[in-house]
């Protein structure tokens, strides 16, 4: 195998002097590819721990404890006067009920510090699915039911073991007695894990058993709707009047450089132009998805009309050459051909502009949307929450249930994310053309 | 070998004079057509500072196939972009002259581009069918220009351009199929279909064959041949002996001079210009 034997070959010395750089090379390639890898892989790593932490610490705010207990829907208690009124029924104490509930599971408590310890296992919110029950029959009073009731949000934790039952009983939240009770009720089978609907259908709540997404849900949708419907069309209609209108001078460039600069400007300076803006001089409501919406549209404008513009761009001067050709004035070229054309790729460009619209607090916490909401906005203009907002508040609060449903809630916001994204690259392999 | 850069190095120490206003040099043979539809005259085009053509007159006759030829960057595209105005699109550009359609001036304020890309058609390098049907493809200039009344004329405009064109038989089973999925040779004369489906009076080809292979060229070259009973068509060509299948009268283009016209026999057999004589016997180009 010798180079030099070949009498056609290069002279020898050369192929030498390859061969020997030759393995270097390659060397160097597999010491490259392998450093790209482990970049990867580093990446990888912290995305794997971010979720498995994320899972682990949020999959319980899935399910909530309940607590079997027979109420009897005693009819003296409910309505003394036995006229069914809705107004009695109503603001009758069905909190009682369930005290007298747990009074006969366990009648040797007796003193008064231990009652309230007692009561403290059961929501404080419990008896509203009582209320409901009653008010929605009426025919229920004066029979014995059987309720599975929200339990405290601290008998929660000890369910899903968060509590450290070897811990002092000062350093805990429950009382060796109150553990004792959880036991005993668990040992006859009346304390369960069912679904957390609440999480779901509620509003932020300061009892951690009844907080929920809900409303930040509505509030970010609202908000995301009068973003979307305000950047969509006036970043695709500025981006065309760049690409394909505006003559090429030191006003468009300024103006290009100028779009450029915003989509690098920190979000809450928007937060601050809006507070200034639509809520001092245009009296806009606080807290409103309405400028909520305004103030992501201004931060999400320059990312759409960059992307709009790199779409338009990408069509081939082919197309817009031949419409021409045949006598398409300048705009039924822009109409007929360039647009539809590059739509799909200002799609992808909205669509992940509204993602990132999704995932930002800054902005909103300077216009007020980190309010405490426990309502559900109908309108724009309802007082509301935001999906990371919330989680930011949730963070905040001290108690030991709003860790689990922080990781939910971030879990219920990255789907949203994921599913936008999702549906971004989707639309690009589904209309991706090739000329 | 020798003879090209030497050329090159002439063509750049010239240029600094040709610059200047003054007709600096005078077309070999008669630039006059017999029956002209379009009728250029002193013709320079800037790109910027660059100047791209001067003073080039011209007449494009009825009936006729006019090639224009040249080495690389001698402005017969540029041209050819004139007589319809495609040159609007490039910002830089600037044309002086006078070139007229009939007796319009189409460089005149009142005359409207989209009616004069309406009577001068273009057919490009490279084929270009829209991402759309091959119905839509041949009836979208119908539609924007309303030549139809209703559908049934539409369809008939279509199917007329197409055999014109010469593809109706390949195609008139599936019109519906996207104008891109056709070969390249059946793209360009799609292409030509839609071309003259608004009816111009005047085709302008940019070098119609030189994405195609040999047998796909040969159909458009026949193709060629037809439709200049009823088209004056001008097309630029890289191939001179496609300039001497197709065309009647032949126009050498040399850095942005237009150095002979005449008779496409005469220029191939007895070329008068030097220049002419050497890229045609393939001393450069």
């Amino acid at each position: 195998m010798n180079g030099g034997d070949t009498p056609n070959g290069p002279p020898q010395p050369t192929r030498a002097r390859v061969a020997e750089g030759l393995a270097r090379r390659y060397r160097r390639e597999r010491r490259f590819r392998l450093l790209g890898l482990a970049a990867l892989l580093f990446g990888l790593g912290f995305l794997a721990v971010f979720f498995v932490t994320l899972i682990a610490n949020g999959h319980t705010a899935f399910v909530q404890t309940r607590i079997l207990l027979d109420i009897e829907l005693d009819a003296e208690r409910i309505d003394p006067d036995g006229r069914r009124e809705p107004i009695a029924l109503e603001t009758a104490n069905y909190q009682q009920l369930i005290r007298d509930a747990l009074h006969r599971r366990f009648p040797d408590v007796t003193e008064r510090r231990d009652v309230r310890e007692l009561y403290a296992l059961i929501s404080p919110a419990a008896d509203l699915e009582i209320r409901r029950l009653v008010l929605d029959d009426p025919a229920v009073i004066g029979q014995t039911r059987s309720f599975w009731l929200l339990a405290d949000d601290d008998v929660d934790m000890l369910v899903k073991g968060r509590i450290d039952r070897d811990a002092p009983e000062a350093g805990r939240r429950l009382s060796d007695r109150q553990i004792r009770w959880v036991d005993t009720l668990a040992a006859d089978g009346r304390v369960e894990l069912k679904l957390n609907r609440y999480f779901f259908t509620s509003g932020d709540s300061r009892d951690p058993e009844l907080a929920g997404i809900w409303s930040a849900t509505v509030g970010s949708f609202f908000m995301l709707l009068v973003t979307l419907l305000l950047s969509f069309p006036l970043g695709v209609a500025t981006a065309v009047y760049l690409e394909e209108f505006a003559p090429r001078n030191r006003w468009t460039d300024l103006i290009e450089v100028n779009i450029n600069n915003l989509a690098a400007v920190p979000s809450i300076v928007f937060g601050l132009l809006g507070l200034a803006l639509f809520i001092n001089i245009f009296g806009l409501p606080r807290s409103a998805p309405l400028v909520g919406g305004l103030v992501l549209t201004l931060m999400t404008l320059p990312v759409i009309i960059i992307a709009s513009r790199a779409a338009l761009k990408a069509v081939p001067p082919s197309i817009r050459e031949a419409a021409l050709g045949v006598g398409a004035s300048k705009m039924q070229v822009v109409l007929h051909h360039v647009l539809p054309l590059a739509l799909p790729g200002m799609l992808t460009g909205t669509i992940i502009g509204m993602a990132r619209a999704l995932g930002e607090s800054a902005p909103l916490l300077m216009i007020g949307m980190v309010a405490f909401i426990v309502d559900v906005p109908e309108s724009p203009l309802d007082p509301s929450s935001a999906l990371p907002v919330q989680i930011f508040l949730w963070a905040d609060s001290p108690e030991r249930a709003f860790v689990e449903r922080t990781s939910a809630a971030i879990l219920v916001l990255l789907a949203f994310l994921v599913l936008m994204n999702g549906a971004a690259i989707l639309l690009r392999r589904r209309f991706e053309r090739r000329w | 070998m020798l003879t090209m850069p030497q050329t090159a190095t002439a063509a750049t120490e010239q240029a600094p004079p040709a610059a200047a206003p003054a007709p600096a040099y005078r077309t070999v043979g008669d630039y006059r057509a017999a029956n002209p539809i379009i009728t250029a005259r002193n013709v320079n085009v800037f790109y910027g500072e660059k100047q791209a053509i001067q003073d080039v007159s011209l007449d494009i006759g009825n009936n006729e196939v006019i090639a224009l030829i040249g080495p690389s960057g001698c402005g017969k595209s540029t041209f050819l972009r004139c007589l319809n105005r495609m040159n609007d699109t490039i910002e830089s550009a600037r044309v002086s002259g006078e070139i007229k359609l009939y007796d319009e001036d189409i460089y005149a304020k009142q005359m409207d581009v989209v009616m004069l890309r309406a009577r001068v058609g273009m057919v490009f390098q490279k084929p270009n069918p829209f991402p759309k049907s091959i119905y839509d493809n041949v009836a979208y200039g119908p539609r924007i220009h309303g030549l139809a009344r209703d559908r049934a004329e539409l369809d008939e405009i279509v199917q007329k351009s197409l055999e014109r064109a010469g593809l109706w038989s390949e195609v008139k089973d599936r019109l519906e199929e996207p104008g891109t999925g056709l070969s390249g040779g059946q793209q360009q004369r799609l292409c030509i279909a839609r071309t003259i489906a608004v009816s111009p009076e005047v085709i302008l080809m940019d070098e119609p064959c030189s994405a195609l292979d040999p047998i796909a060229t040969a159909r458009i070259e026949d193709l060629i041949d037809e439709l200049k009973q009823n088209y004056a068509i001008v097309i630029v060509t890289h191939s001179m002996q496609q300039a001497a299948r197709v065309s009647q009268r032949t126009a050498y283009f040399h850095l942005g001079r237009l150095i002979e016209v005449g008779a496409t026999d005469e220029i191939f057999t007895n070329p008068r210009h030097k220049l002419t004589e050497d890229y045609i016997t393939g001393r450069f180009g």
